[in-house]
């Protein structure tokens, strides 16, 4: 039989792994069922993948889904030129050792035209280089099914998501068009330039995800582990200096501290925690302990209440 | 079922290894639903310190609680909704006590938003019920309940919210909980629990409440971490729909999928439900390793000894317990679209895997969820619950979603506009010859057509009697054999001299009239001809019913359009004569109505066109269609 070009490897079976508590079992055998039914019901469906501790429990999610056949649809990385350097290493390992389909998409014009974290309104940057990016990539390749790491537990509107996310022509999201999803039945019915987005973690909460990674022992990007970095404080948040030639404010007086991060957006953007979890036990232990949600850290999000409706309306991932 | 207020041993004896409980919570409009599970995940230390920042600066500005911290912003996620302040969509919120953790849906109390409700109701395994403690059981109290019951839920716990309104009174929580056991008794819950409490200020919610020492039974969150909810799906016989063919090269053939009931284990004998097939699992594949035996809930792949044809959509049992296969089926529906049911209208019917078109045949009664009695009625409207009557285009793998939620549950998606228009459950085959299972067949239609080198198809020529179909359905068929093509012509009076001599001209037996030709054309373009069906026909459904046999693009229905007046002129058979002298009854055009058809694939001005004319007119439809 011939395979699709980006299946370059057949997985080898692995050792039998830990086993898991009965409610992270439950959330892996639902997300693997919801990433069959976009396999099997979607003409060309695509994986949006982030890099971050979401997507790396996707990743592993659809090794599990489609074994022994390796993952029937491509990964899409939206770039934006700010990204953490050890994020695109660990993209690049992932992509080599399990023969994934890697795309990458950068909004070009907008980097030449200037657009930076450091100049541009937070709020315009996030939609040219994230949104607008996304939206180009996914008409690039007429992608009909993008499957999105996001979960019901990280924001107030995320809370009404629906698994299967119907998106109007142009990608839109209308929250009154959301079609009620019912037991396990999902409704994947697209007319022609309508697109679905697809949240197989969207029961899982941010503890269950690094449990998860904890007993799997799924490869995640260090800088989810504390580390001495260099950081410097802007609008109250850690900001850690990933290429200190391209950081306009290095007036700023650069100190070491022992940081670790929640969430991996543009370096710039994203502030860090001080931690000593310099493991993964370690972070959970943290998170348990922890008062403040995930994206606490997001200068994005911060910037205007109810921002997530906004973005998502507009075809944020 | 469990009496009141007696529940109190249950909370001693907590397994800590329990999944997630999914729950929902409803109740009416300030019953006061989002503050509950608001305190409920502020209490369990669910509330991060950032988002309560934001729950106070919102409680200022939107709040309805005179700047005091609302519970309820926490759970209004959409601006448009927080502006209106209420909730009108289903939200799903997360919390975890040490013992156990707990999914949430939020559902609204607003009557026309009873599709949210079941929406978070269909993946529940448990509800809570809300009232306020002034107000006592409202309609929508019972209606939630109602439905609660339809969707299967079998643990319901009333809170009697508000209870510091009441000055936390015995007599007054004791007359509600009272009430709701005599509404309740016929819903068959095998647990139902009231709890007196106040969400605002956090009484019985956590913890036991000092200001109620009368009430001795759990806080509501020791009950919800000490319910044992399991719905038992592993007693059920093995159902699994195929989801995914896994086959990565020549060598592994596999057919991925989520145990949907029951176990399967390594050498049963299992068999594909429609096609009546029977294998072999000889193996149980998952990325961790090969497991000997995987239950309810699982996501595997099973690899068989021998080749079975198998695709996505097929239903695999347990051979010995096999689902009901049937085209016709009762069914319970909740109406979630805007417009009323259609009967006769195509739908898409997604069962499991498998989809299939499917159409509303009629709608038999209707739920009045207050008396919680059916009441005959033929409209199924918005937020409506109809048991109904479904035919569909091929048969269909199920059990009851009594027996099995499953693989009873259905939904039905509108065609054009792609929307989810109704829930369906499942609730008995119509087809009279039960426990008939499907002989496999080795020679198919398809093989059969090709055989005779052409596309069968039917040809079902609608209209007013002496409107001319049998002409043209002559002409056409004349002329196909000329061509060399194999046909067969089905004339509705000469069938009423044969296979249906038995029936009348009453509204029930044209029903079955039609339903008896459509089903001897299906066989016959089975067989691989070109039928041509001239047959009055006057309903819509019924023509739907008959297309809905087929595959899509095999029916092709052609109105022969005859003004009355012109067919009372030609009166070929002189029954439209006989009728003015009283003689006959029923006349289709005179006493009883014709549908004319909505959208038909052709249509034929018989005045303007000769039967010559109008059989070639037919004959391009006919063979336009590319030969697969």
């Amino acid at each position: 039989m011939q395979r699709p070009a980006h299946c370059t490897k057949i997985m080898t079976l692995p050792s039998l792994a830990q086993r898991l508590s009965l409610h992270l079992q439950c959330l892996e055998d639902e997300a693997i069922h919801i990433l069959r039914e976009v396999a099997a019901e979607f003409r060309n469906p695509v994986l949006l993948y982030s890099v971050g501790k979401d997507s790396s429990v996707l990743l592993h999610l659809v090794r599990k889904a489609f074994f022994p056949s390796p993952p029937p649809f491509p990964f899409l990385h939206i770039a934006t030129g700010w990204d953490f350097r050890a994020v695109l290493e660990h993209r690049d390992r992932m992509a080599r050792e399990y023969g994934l389909e890697l795309l990458v998409h950068r909004n070009e014009a907008a980097a030449r035209a200037g657009v930076n974290p450091f100049d541009t309104e937070t709020g315009e940057y996030s939609r040219l280089m994230l949104t607008e990016t996304l939206r180009a990539a996914l008409d690039t390749h007429g992608f009909d099914a993008a499957i999105g790491g996001a979960r019901r537990d990280e924001e107030k509107s995320r809370a009404k998501e629906r698994i299967f996310s119907h998106r109007s022509q142009g990608h839109v999201w209308d929250p009154r068009r959301q079609r009620p999803e019912l037991w396990r039945l999902f409704n994947t019915r697209l007319a022609p330039g309508e697109t679905m987005r697809v949240f197989p973690l969207s029961n899982w909460t941010e503890l269950d995800v690094w449990t998860y990674i904890q007993a799997e022992a799924i490869p995640i990007v260090p800088l989810y582990l504390a580390a001495e970095r260099p950081v410097i404080v802007r609008d109250g948040a850690l900001i850690a200096i990933d290429d200190a030639e391209r950081c306009p404010h290095m007036d700023e007086t650069a100190m070491l501290r022992r940081v670790r991060f929640r969430t991996l957006g543009c370096w710039p953007l994203t502030g860090a925690v001080e931690s000593q979890a310099g493991d993964v036990a370690g972070v959970i232990a943290e998170l348990r302990a922890s008062r403040t949600s995930e994206r606490q850290g997001r200068l994005v999000d911060a910037a205007l209440q109810a921002s997530m409706e906004r973005k998502k309306r507009e075809g944020y991932f | 079922m469990t009496p009141f207020g007696q529940v109190p041993a249950v909370c001693e004896t907590v397994r800590p290894t329990r999944g997630a409980l999914r729950f929902l919570a409803c109740g009416s409009v300030d019953d006061g639903k989002s503050t509950l599970i608001g305190r409920l995940i502020a209490d369990s230390g669910g509330l991060p310190e950032d988002q309560a920042a934001t729950l106070q600066e919102e409680s200022r500005r939107f709040g309805t609680c005179n700047g005091a911290v609302d519970f309820a912003l926490l759970l209004d996620g959409l601006e448009a909704e927080r502006e209106q302040g209420i909730t009108v969509d289903v939200a799903y919120r997360f919390f975890a006590t040490a013992r156990r953790a707990f999914v949430v849906a939020d559902t609204p109390g607003h009557q026309q938003y009873t599709r949210n409700m079941v929406t978070g109701a269909s993946n529940a395994e448990l509800a809570i019920l809300l009232v306020d403690a002034r107000k006592g059981l409202l309609e929508q109290t019972r209606r939630h309940a109602a439905i609660v019951s339809l969707l299967g839920i079998r643990h319901v716990v009333l809170a009697v919210n508000k209870i510091d309104l009441v000055d936390f009174d015995e007599p007054c929580f004791r007359a509600i909980a009272a009430a709701f056991t005599a509404f309740a008794a016929p819903l068959g819950f095998a647990s139902a629990v009231a709890i007196p409490l106040s969400a605002r200020h956090g009484d019985n919610v956590a913890t036991r409440s000092e200001r109620m020492p009368w009430h001795r039974g759990p806080a509501l969150v020791e009950y919800l971490e000490a319910v044992d909810a399991d719905a038992g799906a592993d007693d059920h016989p093995f159902r699994f729909p195929v989801q995914w063919v896994n086959r990565p090269d020549g060598d592994f053939r596999g057919f991925s999928g989520t145990v949907a009931s029951g176990r399967v284990r390594v050498g049963d004998r299992l068999v594909a439900a429609a096609s009546g097939r029977i294998a072999e699992v000889a193996r149980i594949v998952t990325f961790d390793g090969d497991l000997p035996v995987a239950a309810a809930g699982r996501s595997v792949t099973l690899v068989f000894r021998d080749a079975i044809d198998l695709g996505r959509g097929d239903l695999l049992a347990d051979a010995r317990n096999r689902p009901t296969v049937a085209r016709r089926l009762a069914a319970d529906l909740v109406w979630m679209d805007g417009a009323p049911a259609l009967p006769g209208k195509r739908h898409l019917l997604k069962i499991g895997t498998s989809v299939v078109a499917a159409t509303i045949t009629r709608i038999a009664d209707t739920l009045d969820v207050d008396s919680l009695r059916r009441l005959s009625g033929q409209a199924l409207d918005p937020n409506g619950i109809a048991r109904v009557e479904i035919e569909t285009a091929t048969p269909v793998a199920f059990d009851a979603y009594a027996d099995n939620c499953g693989t009873g549950a259905f939904i039905l998606v509108d065609e054009a506009t792609g929307a989810t228009v109704a829930a369906g459950m499942a609730a008995a085959s119509l087809d009279r010859a039960t426990n008939v299972h499907h002989q496999p067949e080795d020679v198919t239609p398809a093989v059969r057509e090709g055989a005779k080198g052409q596309r069968a198809t039917v040809v079902w020529l609608t209209g007013l009697p002496g409107s001319g179909k049998s002409t043209v359905a002559n002409a056409v068929e004349r002329k196909l054999v000329a061509l060399g093509r194999q046909t067969m012509l089905l004339d509705g009076d000469n069938l009423r001299q044969g296979l249906n001599a038995d029936l009348g001209f009453d509204t029930a037996s044209r029903t079955e009239n039609v339903r008896r030709v459509g089903e001897v054309a299906k066989l016959m373009a089975d067989a691989g001809l070109i039928v041509l069906v001239a047959l009055v026909s006057p309903f819509r459904a019924d023509r739907a019913r008959a297309r809905a046999l087929l595959p899509q693009g095999r029916f092709l229905e052609v109105f022969v359009d005859t003004p009355v007046e012109i067919c009372r002129l030609r009166d070929p058979k002189g029954l439209y004569a006989k009728a003015e002298r009283g003689k006959v009854a029923n006349v289709t055009g005179r006493d009883q109505p014709y549908e004319r058809p909505e959208s038909p694939d052709l249509v034929l001005r018989t005045p303007e066109l000769d039967p010559d004319q109008a059989a070639d007119l037919v004959i391009a439809k006919v063979l336009a269609a590319p030969f697969a």
